[in-house]
């Protein structure tokens, strides 16, 4: 994140920057005279005036509760206009018609679909250069984070939820992209691979990926929904434009956890305890 | 017959864990025999395990922190040398076991460690520094010390009979309910902190009532030393953010033993419901550890520097303000949800406010200092070390308030880093300030000063080490609990970060050293004054250990500084002594009711966590029983005659006076 | 929690003890460095018990709070099944409500009874007492079988899960409370009316009074604003 490529990552950036200065502004000095005190009112250097009775003075009490409530003031505005503008759901340009993707959090992979171009991918997330991002998020399952670092903010994925986050690259590249919160024994590789192309590559990738492999619907996503990772680049050439609403909805029933996922594979020590029952 | 408990659980392939679980039990089996060929076991059960008196249940806290300290240690090592080693591959900690270790080592520092030792060191110091006898109900504070064991066992045992949680320190729903994991380490883990959650509740009970109504003559409020203060905050917030916690874990517990839908996916359950309810208890409690701190630290700076407190009534102003706001700020845990502009920024402001009563804390540390004649002793170099620390963290804290900044750093290692930076820099250097700067009160000898200062860097140099490259890793964009990443960049500030651990391993190992080697030469370490520090208030009135009583006759107080203003008079009217009348005392009469309380609740909770009904059905009867056997008692106190007590006094005012003749 | 034994302070005595005037006597004398023990003035053991049972209780309301919160966060999300209006049954609540509320004056007797040592008042009010949080136990434990039978049970939907714990919460607390009322009719009987015994039963009749404001809440908030269309 201290290499952003898009524009909410760089504000991101400064306000960490700008933040991080005006609280230094109080903080050296702190530190510093802490470390002076204690060296030159040590009990040996009889140069030093010893005060055995002061233990007030307004004036100074006066000082100690403005300074950092001054600091706090300067920052709350900070604080304020901050989390206004840079609203994960505020749209980052009014004029520029956004790309719509839709992203659901699985036990332990990304799904990524586009709506307008009718495809989706698994673990790579394709977008153009220079346009916003309207993402729309949810998750199968437990609750996950949708997180890239060199592109801005992050956003909980939920259940039965869906929140909005707006991003954009403003350089192509391929940036990493994860989940940041932990989710179960597959967290690890829960990872997926941004590639910022420009428009031409972009259309070029959706035109490819309609032309090749198998179509993305309830029965699909259902075997998808199970627990397993590291997950393959995977690709769907079609994709049922209701899906992402069904998910939410929980007209898709939620991922199905360890229990039944693994139910006549090799047992797991956790499953084997649940079903002895003698 | 056992419900879901069969041999199974118990992890025979895993090296690791079956030599960690032999060695264990071989330490504590060959500790048991030691103790029974030595004939110690009446005195340990008469003196300690059935002990009512505050002194003894503080030092037993205490105890249980720094054991539990080595183990939770042992995990931080643990997860500190997988990650150096993990880029691009397996390591050798699997998924299943990594995740035990983090949850584990996160469960045990904060409920094991951290809060059985700021609670111990209140149990211990706080009626002898409001001139109290004991605390205001001794027998509950002895059940609630044994309810926390009973929960730091629990944990313990899940490390050999079936597994702990894998679902990080906070069990967020859904991952928690059954679904996701149905094995029995969330059970595990709810079950060990309800329990110890009562225990805690009790203690907190106890140090509110007695600090409210037990106190000296002349003890007004705005006489009470800042330890005192802060224990007051601290035990409000225990008494209003547990019960929260107790509430949160029963609906978990429900939702996975009764088929609830509190929290789950299904049926309308509200998973986001666990997050606000759990951080309406989690905020506060890391203040319910921190203020005591800001206590001992209080104390420590003021004695070391020859000098009041500066600034006492607005330290109190700061502690009550922080003890308020810290209710009022929860949500900055989960700005990351998408709640919204104005709730982000209101929770985020809400929060830097909580920096102002913090800044002015430390501010007046700073005067206190100043002017002062500063002895550096090893809870002074704590106390210093803190107060540069914390700063640092607090300025991290501040960032992760503000609502975008938190956008990317959320869940990050500066995440990890920076409560780390707070919560060691702050409740465990001031833990240690406390443990130094109290022992000589506690045993009457002091801990060897060259090793606690060796420890102390150690320890510092070590923080630093550890955890300022997991401040650069977060800024990198690497999020916490991975198991393995493949980010060549990492490896190298995550190899530093062990380094790190293994010097504060080192500082730990010299702390034990430093208590083997002081208990061996307490003779030269003896302190027969009662007031090794040149100390301010009422604990060093008193002998070292003080007596069972405390108080021979209660003081009398005439001002903040009680003791110290006491020991001016006394040199000003030149030791113009006359025996004080001396009085029968009643005492509580020692009660073996926590210890059973607490034997049976660990089978509770042991049957509930696998399910073996009948076990629970006649745990719960028994312990149902030795609470109206308790209530069935005749008497509940012991008489310790007035001859006795003069004796026992004059031996302690005779070496007193001697010192006083000698100032 | 009748268990709290306090030892404090000084000469306020245990058992019986009231009265002794053992506070730290005045002493003009010095404790080593002059610590003069002027009369201990800190609380006597009655108000120090009762102070620290009321901050039990207060906790324990936190409890109903968050248990309440909940509830009220989830009281739409019936996920399809029944809501309150479906399901309560407002008689039988308001029957509950009579029985808790006259058990509550009964426990108000009883501690009467116990302060005039009059044991025929103190035994047939704690019985009273005990009969009617029956009732009230047996009419609430009818409505959650009944609602169980129709489907409606507390795995149906996450409201029924809210609506379950906190009235149940309160069934527990009721069922806790008849449990410490046996034993304090059986500690009065054994030992009779001894200043610790006395002061456990002020606690029980606080903890009775508190279920039964508790009751009130829950009544007006879940029951009547349950049923309202």
């Amino acid at each position: 994140m201290l290499d952003p490529r898009g524009p909410i990552g760089a504000a991101n950036r400064t306000l960490l920057i700008d933040s991080v200065a005006i609280m230094l502004a109080i903080v050296i000095p702190v530190i510093v005279a802490t470390l002076a005190f204690a060296w030159w009112f040590r009990a040996s250097n009889h140069k030093a005036t010893y005060l055995p009775d002061w233990e007030f003075s307004a004036r100074l009490e006066l000082v100690v509760w403005s300074i950092p409530a001054m600091t706090i003031i300067l920052l709350g505005g900070v604080t304020w206009i901050g989390a206004h503008q840079l609203d994960p759901s505020q749209p980052l340009d009014a004029r520029t018609q956004p790309l719509d993707v839709q992203v659901v959090s699985l036990d332990w992979k990304w799904l990524f679909i586009y709506p307008e171009q009718g495809v989706a991918s698994v673990n790579q997330l394709v977008i153009p250069v220079g346009t916003p991002v309207r993402f729309s998020l949810t998750s199968a399952s437990v609750l996950n984070t949708f997180f890239v670092p060199q592109l801005g903010s992050m956003i909980y994925t939920m259940n039965g939820m869906r929140s909005t986050l707006h991003l954009q690259a403003d350089a192509p590249g391929r940036y990493a992209g994860m989940s940041a919160h932990f989710s179960g024994d597959g967290f690890s590789d829960m990872r997926f691979t941004v590639q910022a192309v420009d428009a031409r590559a972009f259309e070029t990738w959706v035109a490819s990926t309609r032309g090749a492999g198998r179509t993305l619907d309830g029965s699909t996503y259902l075997a998808l929904a199970r627990q397993g990772s590291p997950a393959p680049v995977t690709t769907y050439a079609s994709v049922d434009l209701k899906l992402f609403d069904r998910i939410v909805a929980q007209d898709l029933p939620p991922g199905p956890g360890p229990a039944v996922e693994r139910q006549g594979a090799a047992e797991t020590p956790a499953a084997t305890k649940t079903s002895r029952k003698p | 017959m056992f419900g879901k408990l069969s041999w199974d659980a118990i992890p025979f392939h895993e090296p690791i864990v079956m030599i960690t679980s032999a060695v264990v039990a071989i330490t504590l089996t060959g500790l048991l025999v030691w103790i029974v060929v030595k004939g110690h076991l009446p005195y340990l059960w008469k003196e300690w395990l059935t002990s009512v008196d505050h002194k003894r249940i503080g030092v037993m806290y205490v105890i249980l922190a720094l054991v539990m300290l080595l183990r939770g240690f042992a995990d931080a090592l643990l997860m500190r040398s997988q990650q150096a080693i993990a880029m691009g591959a397996a390591g050798y900690l699997p998924p299943d076991h990594y995740n035990q270790i983090f949850s584990a080592h996160g469960t045990m520092m904060i409920f094991f460690v951290a809060m059985p030792f700021v609670i111990g060191l209140m149990n211990f110091v706080v009626p002898l520094q409001l001139g109290a006898r004991d605390v205001a109900f001794p027998v509950l504070n002895s059940v609630g010390f044994w309810l926390t064991a009973t929960g730091a066992l629990l944990v313990n045992i899940s490390l050999i009979v079936g597994e702990f949680a894998r679902t990080g320190w906070l069990p967020y729903p859904p991952l928690s309910e059954l679904t996701y994991s149905p094995g029995v380490g969330v059970d595990y883990y709810l079950w060990a902190l309800q329990i110890s959650g009562v225990g805690t509740l009790l203690s907190g009970i106890n140090l509110v009532t007695t600090v409210l109504k037990v106190r000296a003559p002349g003890m007004d409020y705005l006489r009470m030393p800042m330890f005192c203060w802060t224990t007051l905050a601290s035990n409000l917030l225990i008494v209003a953010a547990f019960p929260i916690l107790t509430a949160t874990f029963a609906m978990l517990l429900l939702d996975r033993y009764l088929g609830f839908h509190f929290f789950t996916n299904e049926a309308g359950g509200n998973p986001m419901m666990f997050m606000n309810l759990i951080w309406a208890w989690g905020h506060p409690e890391v203040y319910i550890l921190i203020l005591p701190c800001f206590g001992i630290f209080s104390e420590v700076l003021s004695t070391f520097s020859g000098k009041p407190l500066f600034g006492y009534r607005s330290m109190v102003a700061a502690t009550m303000a922080i003890c308020l706001l810290s209710f009022m700020v929860w949500l900055h845990h989960f700005f990351t949800m998408g709640a919204g502009a104005d709730v982000n920024a209101v929770f985020g402001i809400a929060t830097m406010v909580i920096a102002v009563p913090t800044g002015v804390k430390i501010f007046n540390w700073l005067f206190t200092m100043y002017g002062g004649r500063i002895r550096f002793n090893a809870p002074t170099l704590w106390s210093i070390g803190f107060m540069v620390t914390f700063v640092i963290g607090g300025m991290t804290g501040v960032l992760l308030a503000v609502p975008p900044a938190d956008f990317v750093l959320h869940n990050s290692l500066f995440l990890v880093a920076h409560f780390h930076n707070v919560i060691i820099g702050g409740v465990v250097f001031g833990a240690f300030a406390g443990y130094e700067y109290w022992f000589p009160k506690a045993f009457g000898f002091k801990l060897h000063e060259g090793l606690g200062k060796a420890a102390f860097w150690f320890w510092i140099i070590g923080f630093y080490v550890a955890f300022m490259p997991l401040y650069w890793l977060g800024l990198m964009g690497m999020t916490r609990r991975m198991q393995h990443y493949d980010v060549p960049a990492w490896q190298p500030w995550l190899i530093v970060a062990a380094v790190g651990a293994v010097l504060i391993a080192i500082g730990i190992a010299l702390q034990v050293a430093q208590l083997v080697v002081s208990i061996r030469s307490r003779v030269a370490l003896r302190d027969r004054t009662g007031d090794p520090w040149n100390g301010r208030s009422l604990e060093w009135a008193t002998a070292s250990p003080p007596l069972l009583f405390n108080f021979a006759v209660l003081p009398s107080v005439e001002g903040e500084d009680a003791y110290w203003g006491t020991k001016q008079r006394a040199q000003a009217e030149a030791k113009a002594v006359t025996e004080p009348d001396y009085a029968d005392i009643h005492m509580p009469r020692n009660s073996a009711t926590g210890f059973i309380c607490a034997f049976f609740a660990t089978i509770l909770g042991f049957a509930l966590i696998w399910h073996i009904w009948w076990l629970v059905g006649l745990a719960f009867v028994c312990a149902y029983a030795t609470f109206v056997v308790l209530a069935w008692r005749d008497e509940d106190e012991d008489l310790i005659p007035a001859d006795v007590v003069a004796k026992l006094d004059r031996a302690n005012r005779a070496a007193r006076v001697g010192i006083g003749q000698a100032a | 929690m009748s268990a709290a034994s306090p030892a404090l302070p000084p000469g306020s005595g245990g058992g019986g003890r009231h009265g002794r005037g053992a506070h730290g006597r005045g002493g003009t004398g010095h404790l080593a460095a002059g610590l003069t023990a002027e009369g201990a003035q800190s609380a006597t053991k009655r108000i120090v018990v009762a102070y620290g049972f009321w901050i039990f209780l207060i906790s324990d309301i936190i409890i109903f709070a968050a248990l309440f919160a909940s509830y009220a966060v989830l009281t739409d999300s019936t996920a399809g099944g029944p809501r309150g209006r479906d399901l309560f049954d407002l008689k039988l609540v308001a029957i509950e409500t009579g029985c808790l509320l006259a058990s509550t004056l009964c426990c108000g007797f009883a501690g009467l009874g116990a302060n005039a040592r009059r044991n025929g008042l103190y035994y047939s009010s704690m019985a009273a007492t005990f009969v009617l949080g029956a009732i009230f136990l047996g009419i609430e434990v009818h409505e959650f079988v009944s609602m169980i039978e129709a489907g409606a049970g507390p795995s149906r939907s996450a409201f029924l899960s809210a609506f379950f714990a906190l009235i149940g919460c309160h069934g527990l607390h009721v069922t806790a409370g008849m449990l410490w009322l046996l034993t304090m009719v059986a500690q009065v009987y054994a030992k009779g009316y001894r200043d610790d015994i006395l002061r456990r039963l002020l606690c029980f009749s606080l903890f009775w009074h508190t279920l039964d404001i508790i009751w009130v809440g829950l009544f007006s908030l879940v029951y009547l604003v349950g049923v309202a269309p």
